[in-house]
């Protein structure tokens, strides 16, 4: 009897339970139409950025599918011409194609960049209903020509040092030709673009 | 105006406003259960979500009618209707109020709640049949189940009726409602109330006794095998099924249409009855958000050996109370 009493006292607090969550607050974010303030290290979709003189910033290297862990980038490069130079470099990339499907969203192609071309967005709404749709190309990965330089990662506050606002502060591919740094960070800088600044204006001459 | 009209244009109003109800009611439940479970519940659809059972509607009756190849075809097709004709039929004795024109039903027979009792028996073979025609395994456990729980249930339902019936001297159900006007059953009759609450959620399979369409083990339990507007039609005899044993617990138990403690004369006790009906119609939601389902084993135990004996007890007490003492 007694047993069944404590049942019914069981009963009763859980339904007590239940009316107060009623009115409790919910934690339901709308997501369409209300969206949540995301980290500010968020890895989303990539972008190829440009300088400020519309250059791209790509190389060509292939740095980055090699880092890459899923094996979700391709780059074929290509030889800049006096003509058209693409990027700064002597090589762009002729074809940039990630996989979005592959990608991890791991980071490790913004990492293994020298020149912080490839970086990863905070945009992360991607979805499609071809798999071939999310193979993203050039066309879709490189900023607009009209459109700036590209999500620098300096939307990225206190962090690992040099992952910060790395080259966001450089005006035009002269600034690095020149191997000049206008950053605060400007060791880093420095040791990053050294490789580049190594391409002697000289050449463009040619 | 000859009687059959006014009685075929009294159903067509009812028939409306159950519907309607039941819409609303499968709305409020499903955000009623969203609060208790901190989601917003149905919001998409119009504003607040108001529109959601037509939507809900429009998507079941577009969508495709099947019938399984083992199925017994009529049967099968016909134990939908079964279950939404009882649920129904139910609402041509159901008094709402009253006024010096008289009561607001369809019918008011003497035998009310006779009616009610046997109509409602009626309903269990829409849910057996539709399990049994079916031809596959989990609806005929279903229908098995339901078969076993419904009538088990029914005694003790039947039996709590009795006592009110005692009491009130009368089984027409506007007469046990103007023999409450000084107090209302629930007091002399709270064993009976409490049975009553309880059989009759076991009556309507929902939780906690919902075996009959137990998800976890029985799939969607006797309408698996249904989709389309079949699967409606149960789905609004289950809720319509809810109305009314609501109703009955307002009309038997609290009073109907009168006010508590005669209060607020102004208010029209139709008003006092749909808020004794919802407040039922909360209280079935807000189990549901509680309690977990009830082991087979468990539930017939609970309904033969406590609910018939504690309906039995209150019975013969009430019948001892008023042989001597008159109602």
């Amino acid at each position: 009897m007694r047993k069944q009493l404590y049942n019914v006292g069981a009963i009763l607090k859980g339904l007590s339970i239940t009316f107060r969550f009623m009115f409790a607050k919910r934690p339901t974010i709308e997501y369409p139409s209300v969206k949540k303030q995301h980290a500010p290290r968020f890895h989303g979709l990539h972008e190829l950025r440009r300088y400020a003189d519309g250059k791209e910033r790509c190389i060509g290297c292939e740095l980055c599918s090699s880092a890459c862990p899923a094996n979700a980038i391709t780059v074929i490069g290509a030889e800049n011409t006096p003509e058209d130079r693409k990027s700064p470099g002597e090589r762009h990339a002729a074809r940039y194609e990630i996989d979005e499907l592959r990608c991890i969203f791991c980071g490790m192609c913004e990492e293994a960049c020298p020149t912080d071309a490839i970086v990863l967005t905070p945009r992360f709404e991607m979805s499609d209903y071809k798999r071939g749709a999310l193979i993203y190309s050039k066309d879709r990965l490189l900023v607009p020509a009209d459109a700036g330089v590209g999500a620098a990662p300096d939307e990225r506050p206190n962090g690992i040092p040099g992952d910060l606002g790395r080259v966001a502060e450089i005006k035009s591919t002269t600034d690095i030709e020149r191997g000049y740094s206008a950053t605060n960070r400007g060791e880093i800088l420095k040791k990053q673009t050294r490789g580049l600044a190594i391409l002697p204006p000289q050449r463009e001459d040619v | 105006m000859p009687d059959w009209l006014i009685i075929l244009i009294k159903s067509a109003i009812l028939l409306l406003v159950v519907v309607t109800t039941f819409a609303y009611a499968m709305l409020a439940e499903r955000k009623v259960l969203g609060w208790m479970q901190l989601r917003p519940g149905p919001n998409r659809v119009g504003p607040w979500g108001l529109m959601q059972p037509a939507a809900d509607a429009a998507k079941l009756i577009l969508k495709e009618d099947l019938t399984p190849r083992t199925a017994d075809p009529l049967i099968y097709r016909l134990a939908p209707f079964i279950s939404l004709l009882t649920a129904f039929s139910v609402y041509a004795v159901i008094p709402f109020g009253a006024s010096n024109a008289g009561v607001w039903a369809i019918g008011t027979p003497n035998a009310g709640i006779l009616f009610l009792l046997a109509i409602t028996s009626i309903g269990v073979y829409g849910i057996t049949l539709g399990g049994w025609a079916s031809g596959s395994k989990y609806p005929l456990l279903g229908s098995v189940r339901a078969t076993a729980q419904m009538i088990s249930y029914e005694l003790g339902m039947s039996l709590s009726f009795i006592g009110v019936l005692l009491l009130a001297g009368t089984t027409s159900l506007d007469g046990i409602v103007s023999a409450q006007e000084k107090w209302w059953f629930i007091i002399p009759q709270f064993v009976g109330f409490i049975v009553y609450i309880i059989t009759a959620v076991a009556e309507t399979n929902r939780v906690p006794f919902d075996l009959v369409e137990a998800e976890t083990e029985l799939v969607a339990g006797f309408h698996t095998e249904y989709s389309g507007l079949r699967f409606g039609l149960f789905f609004i005899a289950e809720y319509v099924n809810m109305l009314t044993v609501s109703c009955i617990a307002s009309l038997l138990f609290l009073g109907g249409w009168n006010a508590p403690f005669g209060i607020l004369p102004m208010v029209p006790g139709v008003v006092w009855f749909i808020l004794k009906v919802a407040f039922f119609m909360f209280f079935y939601m807000w189990l549901r958000a509680t309690l977990p389902r009830f082991r087979y084993d468990r539930l017939m135990a609970f309904g033969w050996k406590v609910l018939l004996p504690l309906a039995t007890l209150n019975l013969v007490v009430t019948a001892i109370i008023v042989a001597f003492l008159g109602h």
